[in-house]
């Protein structure tokens, strides 16, 4: 099962790279800009049919490695099938 | 005395740190591979800069899990002294030994200088005792990732127990003594216990005879003074 894992920074932390990006749209005029979040898309296959424990494994990933929870938050999708 | 220093692909201080040591203390530190599991007794760990495994993820993050760290934790857990220099600092933090984040220079650029530091008056970190705490050490910085970050309860915590040890100090106008945006100008931290001290800039690349600066040697004596009681 594929699973895919957006890593983001929390709300509060500093993100220079995320306001440089901020600046930059700002200055080719997009000036209805309110906000921009950058971040990381990670995707896993694990080895089970299982939502539930598809979900609680990759959460097991993003805690012992992929995010650093004391500034990043991260969000778990099951990619269903097409 | 004992020294090991850790070696991951990437580290690139290593060597550095080695002829530091040996000029210092006479003695060869052990140069340990991060694939080893176990550490001899030694009186102090040194993680040197780098990219360890290219910085991919996040720097250290790899790192912080080699085979290696477990022996270190014990290291640590035995009132063990670490050093960890640049990519060595960030690697502490992500292992959790050190509290408390690097985030990308503020302005994204990858800073590579001179650059003076002043120990924190109220520090409780030992492995600093025998430095002049009014005196500005002249030491460079090479980093892009050498923003402290915490949030305000831990930043709070980390100033009102003395763990801040280093701080960006420059009067120099070209080289602002915030470089790089860290909170409070923090340029180094310890440990709760002390022992273990985690800081951006290289005290192994002033050492005198061909450097800008020879502080990196002040430094480096205070911390083996300071373990080898």
């Amino acid at each position: 099962m594929q699973v895919t894992i957006t890593i983001e920074k929390k709300p509060g932390v500093l993100d220079p790279e995320a306001q440089a990006v901020n600046q930059a749209l700002a200055s080719l005029g997009f000036d209805d800009l309110q906000n921009v979040k950058m971040g990381k898309q990670i995707t896993v296959s694990i080895d089970t049919d299982d939502h539930d424990r598809a979900r609680y494994r990759a959460a097991k990933m993003c805690e012992s490695l992929l995010a650093n929870t004391v500034i990043e938050s991260y969000k778990i999708e099951i990619n269903e099938p097409s | 005395m004992r020294v090991a220093i850790i070696v991951f692909p990437g580290s690139n201080c290593d060597r550095d740190m080695m002829v530091a040591v040996e000029t210092l203390t006479g003695r060869r530190p052990a140069l340990i591979w991060h694939k080893q599991t176990y550490l001899d007794p030694v009186d102090l760990a040194i993680i040197p800069g780098g990219f360890s495994f290219g910085d991919y993820l996040r720097c250290g993050a790899l790192a912080a899990h080699a085979p290696i760290m477990n022996a270190l934790h014990d290291h640590a857990a035995r009132g063990g002294a670490i050093l960890g220099v640049c990519n060595g600092f960030q690697i502490l933090i992500e292992t959790g030994m050190l509290p408390g984040f690097l985030v990308r220079n503020k302005n994204l650029k990858f800073i590579c200088k001179q650059t003076s530091i002043i120990i924190n008056d109220n520090t409780s970190c030992e492995l600093t005792d025998s430095l002049d705490r009014t005196e500005k050490l002249q030491i460079p910085v090479a980093h892009n990732e050498g923003n402290f970050f915490a949030d305000p309860e831990t930043l709070d915590n980390i100033e009102s127990n003395g763990q801040v040890v280093f701080r960006y100090a420059s009067d120099n106008p070209n080289s602002p003594a915030n470089l790089n945006g860290s909170l409070n100008n923090i340029a180094g931290i310890c440990s709760s216990n002390g022992k273990i001290l985690g800081m951006m800039p290289h005290p192994e690349r002033a050492m005198g005879a061909g450097h800008e600066s020879a502080d990196g040697k002040k430094l480096l004596q205070s911390i083996f003074e300071a373990v080898v009681i």
